[in-house]
């Protein structure tokens, strides 16, 4: 096989290329710190409501407690998700998945490809699907999750999400025995670009950040996001919450949050994660959900006696 | 006849529930047919992750037609003064279906047969998709694409055909066909069904063996010749190796087994730990040589078949390795910590956001493991060993082989505590609290880890409880059930006989804020109900369990012990007898109850007297340490002198210092009764 040694630039650019030829909407990584693909508001906030919507991206994803200085094979402050979204899911969204690993050059007969039932919960943003993990000759290499509540609400109309854990798919592909080895491209490996920041993150998150500086940060996010989401302003308080979730990984990182404290901090996110859900809703529907084409399900939705019609105000 | 096939063809499922699911395909079929009088002469069942699938051979033309005769009103309801039907007997033609000219009059009622004709089999079969297909029941749902539907995962395609013809029905927007799907990679997508009959022939040329069991024994038979093949033991037989068989045999369509190697040096981490990381992460057999020394080999199948099984190999044995390097590193640096610092971190991790921590919930276990010891008579050393156990038994949670392989919790708590001088009883315990870890799990063998097991389920028990998070229908998130039924296997198999209200109570009241929210009678009630289960599930009626189990005693060992006396004497002779002469005397005894002593020189006839006689020397509390089979056979001799006291003798009779002292003889012998619980309960056939 030639396309073999697929550089990681290579595998994003031809998995991009073949989502784009199945209708997905490439969107740029979001430019917040996130945790996973799920946290970006293009699969976030998009998830909920009854419009359609197709979308694929690289997600840069940060998880603190995860860095290692560098030093481990496969864990990393920082990897990075090649995300899509598929709303509703097509019948055949299984197919069209095995067709983007043909496309990074994986022929399903010269492997051993399964569907092993794993169910993804986020508690922290009230989201909960139903789905697999994808083990591709007995490695793990992608999520796939069909979304049932986001939110804490229970979806309208159900999102597929197919996960790609980018530097898993590319050690197999490339078959090197740590992350750093992956060539990103044009002969530039992995370890010459992340190397040094996933060992200053680590540090940093470990034993440097300014907990007092984070957990003030913590508080002034919330209530900008709560005095944001009372305005309808959507995408700003969202930013806040995200904020908030991050500031709150780098502080459980360092390790310093007492167990009465995490608790109350994730239920403090989970709140204003509902509540932006909630919000993003009400917000597309006196849009009038502009993406919604189907009549049947436009009538159903925003019809007279639709589960979002406007009531008439005397 | 003819033959019909019904395939219902799914994203795949969840390995765990192909079997089952396909077995109530089944039984939902068996109810259907039999609900529409539809005669077959044989039902067979197919699974594979994608489909569930059931085949009727030799299925009659039509349903069986039926005539019925139904009773009407009584003839001078039916009929009014001049004879005429009334509106009464109008109703009743109308609503069987028929007219009055039919009715025929008999025993002073009018009757009416009603006749059903037998309808199409293709008619009836068209209902399969409403009253089978939608109405499986699973324990895991999902919804798909903009429908509200719920199944286990997405009906892609559904195949309906009587012998050559599709039954036309749909769900959602998928139609029957006659097009079922082959292996996702070896076969088209699409295969045409000539007929019912050539199914699994079919599916086999399009590399699907869709018969479970028979995929099954190939699989079975391929990792048999290959592990001969190189003279490995491989067994099979285990509860553990069945259950990965099962799963294995739900995750493919077509296995071809093979085999992989890894390093001998990854021989040195502990056993449990290879077989954990190659059995429970990613699927594979275990060999070991004669000996039982585990093997630097495994067994596993995939779904295709032997082309480039190399890659496949390769791919397999490079993620086991990378599982074992984490292994060998986490085994290493956890030794160069002690059990101290490992407990300091417990200090920090979360029992329940809503409870406290782990340590704290090992405190209380603590204490509770003390009273338990003091009350079952435990040696000094033992309950410096307990307290010692008790002290530091979740210790491993911290460690970074369980952070990373949390299904070793407990196994690598014993092998670290050995290696830092824990004393052999001690790191037992350490393993053997989580013990029984499913419903006819083993339970802990030690005194100690019983103990520790037992302390720590009731503790789980009686915060969660008073936190309000008490389980209710089919939800049971924290496992309360599983813990209950665990505390009473333990004590019923160490036949430890402890009054678990009253340790609970003291307990309570020692601890606070986190337990004394707890309703205690409630928590009674809960356990009792798994003693009930717990007999149910072993065969034993509901009626003498019910009986069994109606009472306030909190002794669960005495509870299931009673049950298993009146099972044992359910099939006497003369149990009916015993029982109906005890269930007279309860009766009447609850009318009036009275502690008061029986006066002789009250007895009016010789019947009172024999009875007396025959009572007046039982020590119930002598009794009750006997156990239920003393009390039952002492209750059994009172058979006879109790029926002829009720021959001869009325109760209630005019005289009230009489009547008083024989309710007073009464409740003397209910209060040895109700030892063995509420003996009405038992229904006398």
């Amino acid at each position: 096989m030639t396309n073999n040694k697929l550089s990681l630039q290579d595998i994003i650019l031809n998995l991009q290329q073949y989502w784009a030829n199945q209708g997905a909407n490439l969107m740029q990584a979001y430019d917040n710190e996130v945790g996973a693909g799920t946290q970006s508001p293009y699969t976030f906030l998009r998830a909920n409501g009854p419009e359609p919507w197709h979308a694929a991206y690289v997600q840069p994803s940060r998880r603190p407690a995860d860095g290692r200085y560098g030093d481990n094979p496969n864990r990393l402050f920082q990897h990075h998700q090649f995300q899509v979204v598929m709303k509703p899911s097509p019948s055949n969204i299984q197919e069209l998945y095995l067709g983007s690993l043909e496309a990074l050059g994986i022929k399903p007969l010269e492997h051993d490809i399964r569907f092993v039932e794993d169910n993804w919960e986020n508690p922290s943003m009230g989201a909960a699907g139903i789905g697999w993990e994808v083990w591709l000759d007995g490695m793990e290499v992608t999520q796939f999750t069909y979304f049932q509540q986001v939110g804490g609400i229970e979806v309208d109309s159900v999102t597929a999400e197919v996960t790609y854990g980018l530097e898993r798919l590319a050690s197999y592909i490339q078959d090197v025995p740590t992350v750093y080895d992956l060539e990103w491209g044009n002969g530039v490996l992995y370890g010459d670009i992340f190397k040094e920041p996933e060992f200053e993150h680590s540090k940093y998150a470990f034993e440097e950040s300014n907990q007092e500086m984070l957990l003030k940060h913590f508080d002034e996010f919330e209530a900008e996001a709560t005095h944001l989401l009372s305005l309808g302003l959507v995408h700003p308080a969202y930013d806040y919450i995200l904020k908030s979730s991050h500031t709150f990984n780098l502080l459980d990182a360092r390790g310093t949050v007492s167990v009465t404290e995490r608790a109350g901090y994730l239920h403090r996110i989970r709140t204003m994660a509902r509540k932006v859900s909630k919000v993003f809703i009400e917000e597309r529907a006196k849009l009038g959900f502009p993406l919604l084409k189907d009549t049947d399900l436009r009538d159903k939705y925003i019809g007279e006696n639709g589960k979002y019609a406007v009531k008439e105000t005397k | 006849m003819s033959t019909f096939l019904l395939e219902i063809g799914l994203e795949e499922m969840p390995a765990h529930l192909v079997s089952s699911s396909e077995a109530q395909l089944i039984a939902r079929v068996q109810t259907f047919l039999a609900d529409h009088r539809l005669s077959v002469g044989e039902i067979k069942p197919y699974s594979t992750p994608r489909r569930l699938a059931v085949q009727l051979i030799q299925v009659a033309s039509q349903s069986e037609s039926l005539s019925e005769e139904k009773r009407g009103p009584s003839i001078d309801r039916a009929k009014d003064d001049n004879g005429d039907w009334t509106k009464a007997a109008q109703g009743f033609a109308r609503g069987q279906g028929g007219t009055p000219e039919d009715f025929e009059e008999r025993d002073g009622y009018i009757w009416l047969t009603k006749q059903t004709a037998g309808e199409d089999a293709a008619v009836i079969l068209k209902k399969i998709g409403d009253e089978v297909v939608s109405q499986m029941k699973f324990s895991t749902y999902m919804k798909w694409a903009d429908n509200n539907f719920l199944y286990v995962r997405p009906i892609r395609w559904l195949v309906a055909l009587l012998d050559s013809e599709v039954i036309d029905f749909n769900i959602l927007d998928v139609s029957t066909g006659r097009i079922t799907r082959g292996h996702r990679f070896l076969s088209n997508e699409n295969v045409e069904l000539a007929n019912a009959d050539v199914y699994e022939k079919t599916l086999q040329t399009a590399s699907v063996m869709v018969n479970a069991n028979e995929r099954k024994a190939q699989i079975r038979q391929q990792l048999e010749t290959i592990a001969s093949e190189h003279d490995w033991v491989l067994q099979l037989d285990t509860s553990a190796a069945q259950d990965l068989l099962e799963e294995v045999n739900n995750i493919v369509e077509w296995p071809t087994a093979f085999s992989g190697s890894f390093d001998d040096k990854y021989l040195q981490i502990p056993d449990a730990v290879l077989i954990t990381s190659m059995r429970e992460h990613q699927r594979f057999f275990f060999v070991t040589d004669h000996e039982g020394k585990l093997l630097p080999h495994f067994l596993s199948v995939r779904n295709g078949n032997d082309q480039h099984l190399d890659n496949v190999i390769a791919g397999n044995e490079k993620v086991l390795v990378a599982r074992l390097e984490d292994a060998e590193f986490f085994y290493h640096e956890d030794q160069n910590k002690t059990i101290a610092d490992y407990m300091g971190k417990v200090k920090k991790l979360v029992f329940h956001e809503k409870i406290g921590t782990v340590y704290e919930h090992m405190q209380r276990v603590s204490q509770l493991s003390e009273y338990l010891a003091e009350h079952l008579a435990f040696t000094s050393e033992q309950k410096l060993d307990l307290a010692r156990a008790a002290d530091i038994y979740k210790f491993d949670l911290m460690t970074g082989m369980v952070g990373e392989f949390d299904e070793l919790q407990g196994v690598m708590g014993e092998h670290y505590a050995k290696l830092f001088g824990e004393k052999d009883d001690v790191a037992k315990a350490m393993s053997e609290h989580y013990m029984p870890t499913s419903a006819n799990g083993e339970v802990a063998q030690s005194d100690i880890g019983a103990v520790l097991a037992i302390a720590d389920k009731l503790d789980s028990i009686v915060t969660f409880f008073s936190a309000g998070l008490i389980p209710s229908g089919s939800n049971d998130p924290y496992g309360l059930r599983r813990a209950a039924t665990g505390i009473v296997r333990t004590l019923q198999d160490k036949k430890w006989h402890v009054t678990l209200t009253p340790l609970l109570e003291n307990f309570v009241s020692h601890t606070s804020d986190v337990t004394n929210q707890a309703d205690l009678s409630a928590i009674h009630m809960f356990i009792l109900d798994r003693v009930r289960k717990i007999a149910i599930d072993s065969g034993i009626r509901q009626d003498l369990v019910a009986a069994g189990t109606h009472t306030t005693t909190s002794d669960v060992v005495a509870v299931a012990d009673r049950i298993q006396v009146l099972s044992q004497h359910a099939e006497d002779d003369n149990f009916r007898d015993v029982i109906e002469a005890l269930t007279r005397v309860s009766r009447l005894a609850v009318k009036q109850v009275t502690n008061d002593a029986v006066d002789e020189t009250l007895f009016e006839n010789t019947a009172e007297k024999t009875l007396y006689e025959a009572t007046q020397n039982i020590d119930v509390s002598a009794l009750v340490l006997q156990g239920a089979e003393a009390i039952y056979e002492v209750l059994a001799k009172l058979q006879k002198p109790i029926a002829n006291y009720f021959d001869v003798t009325m109760v209630n009779t005019e005289q009230v210092v009489v009547k008083n002292n024989r309710y007073a003889q009464l409740n003397m012998i209910n209060r040895v009764i109700n030892e063995l619980g509420d003996l009405s309960l038992i229904v006398i056939k």
